[in-house]
């Protein structure tokens, strides 16, 4: 089945995925939700793209836009969400300008998702070797018998244990990371060229996290699929994504390798990130929280998002619009002083 | 049994100088003396019965879901302790037996050195309180923050009728919340807010010990740092027992002095925090440590899961040694005998229940391990 090795073997390690081409390309993204109170700015001029083979991880608190985004690529917004600017070009296909029909075929053969909470994306009343052998009976053409033996082949490859008996299970039979495996085996059912997870391991455990990622980085970098990897977990990120792009307030604020963003980040706001959270490795006297709450997507503050969050802000931020800048090293900030927050980290790492 | 061996008349008298001279941290061993040993569980167990108990006679089988299956554990006075442990290993369960909240089926609580009766007093309760998980369930949303806490203050007498007013202003400025919040409702604050209220309840009655269930996983991950930060300080200025109950071992070792670590309703390693991540004993301990992801790692392509397949059922429970089905090094033996939680003469405070805790691990499995994941 899928014999198209990846690009390089080991794809997950930083730097070492040889892209060989673009399969998704995200430009100017623009997500608007009506809701009583206004018309909330969800997502606010997002452009990203993601390489054959590469993970690409989009992090951001609740409510800056990064599961927003991914259900816009995906085409599954919220009734009241529309797309209202931008592109999304999947293999050089606009899917914003895709009809309903065109969109399922899309969908079904090049794009899959992985949600959060699998207990709520399986249907509950039927066998769970049906729910994966439905994929390739729908849009690959497969015969039962054939789709039967393709789902038996998946359970194994995600790593099911006896899967002849569990065929016939029903969702509520497995555990929680099991029902992860399954939405696993569904979204790699036929052989799509990206998976979207949206939080895959959030409700899980420790244990069964790392079981799932490492299952994860196995079956990308042996059949070369590429990853979108939503999540506002900083470590998780670092585990499976080569690439980050952090999100706050419907906008990209930095995006790049992820040892560089994680380790040195070029935006005040990674920095408050990578600072307020508990870090295993690294215990410091205190946390260091980021001042203030996230801002209003209906009357977003003016210039940078962040400004009023920020220790660095100049009059400057309040004003001018904040686009992302490239920086060498194939990095980007928002940030229109991004040296001070440089400088800042250079002092963070001094004081231990 | 924790509290048996290595604890003999002599300690008493080293027990409660380390009260007054560390300020009620743990003695130098890293468990606490007799003297500061505040809250204590002595073969603790808690089991709910499930489904018909009355076709299960009939089957001549058990349908007991051994929540909790004997736990001895001490938090001494000032203590921070934490309890790890993945989802249904009972860590929730132990903390609402130790609050009272939930009927311990067997074993004895004791607060100060005084067992605590089945039914406990008010005043009992008034010194364990609780924060739980989820701030939006946990408080009342038809009530006014003040309206909680003058109930609060009201029915437990903790201030004189006229100064009730005055105490609920105080106590939401003890957990950085502005005085006028007295007269909002829960729903106008946000999450952090609601787990800053939720604290303030719990310490309205002046408790010795505060247990924290998951205080911050339903949060932000920029807001998690307040509330750890308040958490922490509330230990140092008042001086609190803190009972932590979490997930996440990064907010454990941040916040902690000693770590428990549970698997199916046992405790099966007790130790210093840094000596429990530094040199773990149990391999449970060893495979969740493993399976953290860190900021600065990246080796998901090497190697298999830290600890593979799902924990066994608690209405099931494996014979012998409860984790031997997804041990790396089981022997034989774990099959056949149920290991203790015991110590090394060397550190006495480090606590492990696993054969090969304390001796030279076997040489290879024997099989007996189940691999659920072919990496």
């Amino acid at each position: 089945m899928t014999a198209a090795p990846g690009p390089a073997p080991g794809g997950t390690v930083p730097g070492q995925g040889t892209p060989t081409g673009t399969v998704l390309e995200v430009r100017d993204l623009h997500v608007r939700i009506a809701s009583r109170q206004g018309t909330v700015r969800a997502v606010d001029g997002v452009s990203f793209d993601v390489a054959a083979g590469e993970a690409l991880g989009l992090v951001g608190e609740s409510g800056s836009g990064k599961s927003m985004t991914l259900r816009a690529v995906l085409g599954v917004l919220p009734a009241e969400a529309r797309v209202t600017s931008g592109e999304i070009l999947l293999d050089g296909v606009n899917l914003v300008a895709q009809t309903q029909h065109e969109l399922n075929r899309i969908r079904g053969t090049k794009m899959s998702m992985i949600f959060q909470e699998p207990m709520s994306a399986l249907n509950p009343v039927m066998r769970v070797g049906l729910q994966i052998a439905e994929g390739p009976q729908v849009h690959l053409g497969f015969g039962r018998a054939r789709a039967a033996e393709r789902a038996l082949e998946l359970m194994r490859r995600v790593g099911i244990p006896d899967p002849e008996r569990r065929f016939r299970a029903y969702p509520h039979e497995f555990s929680g990371g099991m029902r992860q495996r399954v939405m696993i085996a569904i979204a790699l059912s036929c052989d799509p060229e990206i998976i979207l997870c949206d939080e895959p391991t959030t409700a899980l455990d420790v244990t069964i996290q790392d079981q799932i990622l490492r299952l994860l980085a196995r079956l990308c970098s042996e059949s070369g699929v590429s990853l979108v990897f939503v999540t506002h977990d900083l470590p998780v990120v670092a585990q499976i994504c080569q690439r980050v792009a952090v999100m706050y307030g419907g906008q990209l604020v930095e995006r790049g390798a992820v040892a560089d963003v994680l380790l040195d980040p070029r935006h005040p706001y990674t920095r408050g990130l990578v600072r307020s959270a508990p870090d295993f490795d690294y215990v410091r006297e205190s946390l260091v929280p980021i001042p203030g709450a996230p801002p209003s997507l209906i009357t977003p503050p003016s210039g940078c998002r962040f400004h009023p969050r920020c220790e660095f802000a100049e009059e400057d931020c309040r004003v001018s619009e904040t686009p992302l800048r490239l920086l060498p090293g194939g990095r980007a900030t928002a940030c229109l002083h991004y040296e001070r927050c440089l400088e800042a980290v250079a002092a963070d790492r001094a004081q231990g | 049994m924790t509290a048996a061996d290595g604890m003999t008349g002599a300690d008493a008298v080293t027990g409660a100088d380390a009260v007054t001279a560390a300020g009620g941290v743990t003695a130098a061993d890293g468990r606490p003396g007799r003297g500061d040993v505040l809250l204590g569980a002595r073969g603790v167990a808690v089991y709910f019965p499930v489904g018909s108990q009355f076709a299960a006679r009939a089957r001549h089988e058990e349908r007991l879901l051994r929540a909790v299956d004997g736990v001895d554990l001490e938090v001494g006075r000032g203590e921070a302790l934490a309890l790890v442990g993945e989802s249904g290993s009972g860590k929730s369960t132990l903390a609402l037996a130790l609050a009272g909240l939930c009927p311990a089926d067997s074993g004895e609580i004791s607060l100060d050195g005084k067992t605590l009766p089945a039914r406990r007093s008010n005043a009992d309760r008034r010194r364990i309180q609780m924060v739980f998980q989820d701030p939006y369930s946990s408080l009342n949303p038809r009530m006014t923050i003040g309206g909680v806490l003058r109930e609060l203050l009201r029915v437990h007498h903790v201030v004189p009728r006229n100064q009730v007013a005055e105490e609920s202003k105080r106590l939401l400025t003890l957990v950085g919340l502005p005085a006028e919040a007295v007269s909002a409702y829960p729903r106008q604050f946000s999450g952090g807010q609601r787990q800053r209220v939720a604290i303030a309840r719990a310490l309205a009655l002046r408790p010795d010990v505060l247990i924290a269930d998951e205080p911050v996983s339903a949060l932000d991950v920029s807001v998690q740092a307040t509330i750890l930060n308040l958490l922490a300080s509330l230990r140092s200025e008042l001086g609190l027992s803190l009972l932590l109950i979490s997930h996440n071992l990064a907010v454990v070792r941040h916040l902690c002095d000693r770590v428990a670590v549970m698997y199916l309703g046992r405790i099966v390693e007790v130790a210093p925090t840094e000596e429990l991540f530094g040199a773990p004993r149990h391999p449970y301990t060893r495979g969740l440590l493993a399976a953290i992801p860190r900021l600065a790692r990246n080796d998901l392509d090497t190697g298999a899961p830290a600890i593979s397949g799902d924990p066994p059922s608690p209405l099931r429970i494996p014979s012998g040694y409860r984790f031997r089905t997804r041990c790396p090094i089981a022997q034989q033996r774990c099959a056949e005998e149920d290991p203790a939680l015991g110590a090394d003469a060397a550190a006495p405070g480090h606590l492990a229940a696993c054969h090969f805790a304390f001796v030279p691990a076997p040489p290879a499995a024997t099989g007996l391990a189940r691999t659920g994941d072919q990496a």
